[in-house]
């Protein structure tokens, strides 16, 4: 038996990092030539202001404010993303994040107005009410082997039109959105526990930015470390053997989708109960931030530390779209950032190609 | 003078890194023989097919067509040299035909392209006359039964116009009626002049049927024989650079107090609305080996599924040491002493994806010593994989952190095997516990198992292997459509015998 050392390139975890790298870089790169078929002349500037966001503004100030929005932003981002990996280590597709996401906003803002909430109760119904949704896939999925994707993408219709619903009464007509909270419920808005100050005293942060990474770093001790993180990563592999092993399978698959829904549900109350967004008026497509959630969690490599960077990077880049000059549309770096999550299905691929000798290497180590 | 040899690979050495696959090795095949190639898993005979098909390019050697050289880079090359390939899990489409999945590829289309079935359906029909493989052209290849998916793919070849048939572990997957068909069908094709090469390491099937046996042993080669001038015996020490026990060395053992009671177990059929396990009732005793002797697919796999727990019993009650198991959940059996080796080690026996300890410790990571407040132990769960693996010898690439599905078959085995009986279970359920596995693995397996009863616990034993039957059971029970039809003494019965209770032409 001889133990050899891997190589630094061939670390696993290293290797996630350069595929993630290569997969942004030709993002970047296809970004900046459909800039370029734009508008020559102004196409590096651009390309500049999208990847620097908020070092483009001269001023501390400027560029610390700037940094808090991205921030406040990333925290929701960072959940889904949560969400989606959290699901998918034990072999589900979470697509559903979005509306698991809607229905932790129409509860925050339900509870916060309707119901003149204080902000942990709007937190508890908002991740609630997420894993209700994701439980009842899950629960489609282990009894009645119902396809998550279909009964999730179904389940974020129906939660987006609910929550449209339940939130008509509390709009502010002359907005036509939902009130303000800091104006009418200070007490539903989340607390800052003084991490403003880091930030020149930002309007929107809040205790929801570090409690993300916090939570980021729970569910990687929860999947690799706790004996529930074995079961259920058991569960998702190989689902046989975990039945034949007494696992509840069943039940397995049931609890990650709800745990799975209440981090996108939890994720919307962090970002609505900071009040810099409001719910508006009949809303007709479902919020992107799920769908995002799943980009960051693919380019993160589906590892919790790695969604943090990855979640950040992805909200960094679409706030730097919008600064750039208006000849081009801010979509570019929704572009960018669809770009780098096609690319990241070539993750695999890239690994893959980084592998090939360690993988014939493997099949003849079955001769030893 | 005319070459004899339809292919030769001659010394080919195929390195990875860390490891000589293919050490000097040499092949010849001659033309219209049947030429076995031995080994045990691991040996190095996929590597040496991957090199004849061009996945793998060997550092050294040659390969010779009829006499002259050729570089075979792809398999588009393999094929145009008529090389064809049966490999052990078929490449065929489910949902395709019979006829479709035959022309797959290669499809006769007229100037528009369309395709021209009838030719093509003609042609198939020919070749199975003519070469005696029975096949519905029209079936769709999931209705159909696992013999005449493999005729599929044998009339893959033929429509192909391959002069070099490779069938590698062909019998692993049919039923003893079938592997004859086989063996016949073999013989003939090679009567009309294909050659054919014959990967397996089962010794029978190469005397019945191979004329020449080349062997490779750890990546090296050993030698080529005339099969009529050797005996099994001789074989298997090539194979495994020893002599091999065949016979299981067995104390006498009066079996003791009755461990487990089945009392008219019934289980539901999957494929039909009836019960594919009919009232069953019968009792394994301390240091006993109850056997399950039968073809496959008699109702063995559901029986086992009712017993460990994977599907409800319909009627009956299950009784372990005097408590009551019918409606308790699998973890509980198995608290209770009930292990189980499955019959399908990857489907259900691993986690293939999981490191060799976490695969040692399915069955257990829920005890306080490898889970703590719900965190868990991995120092515990190291050193107690660790000492796993010292005692039971289990072989892999990296030690504990290997990952499974990364380890050879027989390896894998073991971690099931190490798993299930360190549990000191009180019954051990064993099902095909040596399927796929090479002679020196089956030798070591069986130790273990009589190793279990003579230490007192009650062992059931389900195989379809006749051999391992007769030579590891204290007692033979024959399934036969969901019913024991039978019970034998194995130091009275005869093959002969068993084969007419398995077959369903007798009952007691």
């Amino acid at each position: 038996m001889e133990k050899n050392k891997t190589s630094f390139l061939k670390k696993p975890a290293v290797q996630t990092l350069l595929a993630s790298l290569i997969c942004i870089l030709l993002g970047l790169l296809v970004g900046f030539v459909v800039l370029l078929l734009i508008n020559p002349a102004g196409a590096w500037n651009a390309m500049k202001t999208i990847m620097l966001n908020f070092w483009t503004f001269n001023s501390t100030r400027g560029q610390l404010k700037n940094l808090g929005n991205t921030l406040v932003k990333t925290a929701p981002l960072l959940m889904c993303s949560l969400s989606v990996l959290f699901a998918y280590k034990v072999g589900l597709f979470n697509i559903g994040a979005a509306g698991q996401y809607v229905a932790g906003v129409g509860m925050s803002l339900f509870f916060a107005i309707g119901m003149k909430a204080p902000w942990w109760l709007c937190v508890i119904m908002a991740t609630l009410a997420g894993a209700l949704l994701g439980a009842i896939s899950g629960f489609l999925k282990a009894t009645r082997n119902v396809n998550e994707v279909i009964s999730c993408i179904m389940l974020n219709w129906i939660s987006l039109y609910l929550v449209n619903m339940l939130l008509a009464p509390y709009m502010d007509i002359n907005m036509s959105e939902t009130w303000s909270l800091k104006k009418n419920f200070p007490a539903a808005v989340l607390p800052t526990l003084g991490f403003d100050k880091l930030l020149n005293n930002h309007q929107y942060i809040t205790l929801a930015v570090p409690l993300s990474v916090v939570i980021a770093v729970c569910i990687w001790v929860l999947l690799t470390k706790t004996k529930m993180g074995f079961e259920l990563r058991a569960t998702g592999l190989n689902k046989n053997a975990a039945r034949y092993c007494g696992m509840r399978d069943r039940f397995n698959i049931v609890l990650t989708m709800a745990i799975a829904g209440g981090l996108a549900g939890m994720g919307a109350s962090m970002y609505y109960l900071t009040d810099m967004i409001k719910w508006p008026m009949a809303v007709t497509a479902v919020p992107a931030m799920g769908f995002n959630g799943i980009a960051a969690a693919f380019l993160g490599g589906l590892h919790p530390i790695g969604a943090i960077f990855s979640s950040f990077f992805i909200q960094h880049i679409t706030d730097g779209g919008s600064f750039m000059e208006k000849i081009y549309p801010a979509e570019i770096a929704g572009l960018i950032s669809a770009v780098i999550i096609y690319m990241c299905a070539f993750v695999l691929f890239f690994k893959q190609q980084m592998n090939k000798d360690r993988r014939s290497g493997k099949k003849g180590g079955k001769a030893s | 003078m005319e070459n004899q040899y339809a292919i030769e690979m001659l010394h080919i050495t195929k390195r990875f890194p860390g490891i000589i696959a293919n050490d000097d090795i040499t092949l010849q095949l001659r033309k219209g023989e049947i030429h076995a190639l031995l080994g045990e898993n691991g040996a190095g005979k996929s590597t040496l097919m991957s090199v004849l098909f061009g996945l793998y390019q060997a550092e050294e050697g040659v390969i010779k067509k009829d006499g002259r050289e050729v570089k075979i880079n792809d398999p588009n090359d393999a094929n145009a040299l008529g090389i064809g390939m049966v490999h052990q899990h078929f490449k065929l489409v489910e949902c395709f035909t019979v006829l479709d999945n035959i022309i797959l590829g290669v499809e006769p289309t007229d100037k528009f392209g369309m395709l021209k079935k009838a030719e093509a359906r003609q042609r198939v029909v020919e070749l199975s006359n003519r070469y005696n493989l029975q096949v519905d052209p029209d079936a769709k290849i999931q209705d159909i039964t696992v013999g005449m998916q493999q005729r599929t793919e044998i009339l893959k070849m033929l429509y192909r116009e391959n002069e070099i048939l490779i069938f590698d572990e062909p019998t692993a997957v049919l039923t003893p009626q079938e592997i004859d068909e086989l063996m016949q069908i073999m013989k003939n094709l090679a009567a009309e002049g294909k050659s054919i090469l014959f990967i397996s390491h089962k010794l029978a099937e190469i005397m019945a049927v191979a004329d020449r046996c080349s062997v490779l042993r750890k990546g090296k080669y050993i030698g080529t024989v005339n099969t009529k001038d050797v005996t099994m015996e001789e074989l298997s020490a090539m194979m495994v650079g020893r002599n091999v026990n065949f016979h299981v060395e067995k104390p006498e053992k009066t079996p003791g107090k009755v461990i487990l009671d089945i009392k008219n177990m019934s289980v539901k059929s999957h494929s039909h609305s009836g019960d594919a396990v009919k009232n069953v009732s019968f009792q394994v005793h301390e240091g006993e080996i109850v056997c399950i002797a039968g073809i496959d697919g008699n109702g063995q796999t559901e029986f086992v599924y009712g017993l460990s727990g994977l599907e409800p019993l319909s009627t009956g009650t299950i009784t372990l040491e005097g408590k009551d198991l019918t409606r308790t959940s699998i973890r509980q059996r198995s608290l209770l002493g009930m292990s189980h080796i499955p019959e399908d080690r990857h489907k259900h026996g691993l986690v293939l994806d999981y490191t060799l300890e976490d695969n040692i410790v399915l069955q257990r990571y829920f005890e306080p010593q490898f889970a703590n407040m719900g965190f868990l132990r991995r120092n515990n769960i190291r050193q107690y994989a660790e000492k796993l693996i010292e005692q039971y010898d289990i072989r892999s690439g990296q030690g504990p952190i290997t990952i499974a599905r990364s380890m050879s078959g027989g390896n894998q085995q073991k971690v099931i095997i190490a798993r299930e009986i360190d549990k000191a279970p009180s019954l051990l359920i064993a099902v095909q516990p040596t399927r796929g596995l090479d002679v020196g693995a089956i030798e070591y397996i069986h130790k273990q198992i009589v190793e279990q009863r003579n230490r007192g616990k009650a062992v059931l034993l389900v195989s379809l292997e006749m051999d391992e039957v007769l030579d590891v059971s204290d007692r033979i029970l024959v399934m036969y459509e969901g019913e024991i039809v039978g019970e034998l003494n194995p130091k009275t019965t005869t093959p002969e015998e068993m084969g007419l209770y398995m077959a369903g032409a007798k009952r007691q």
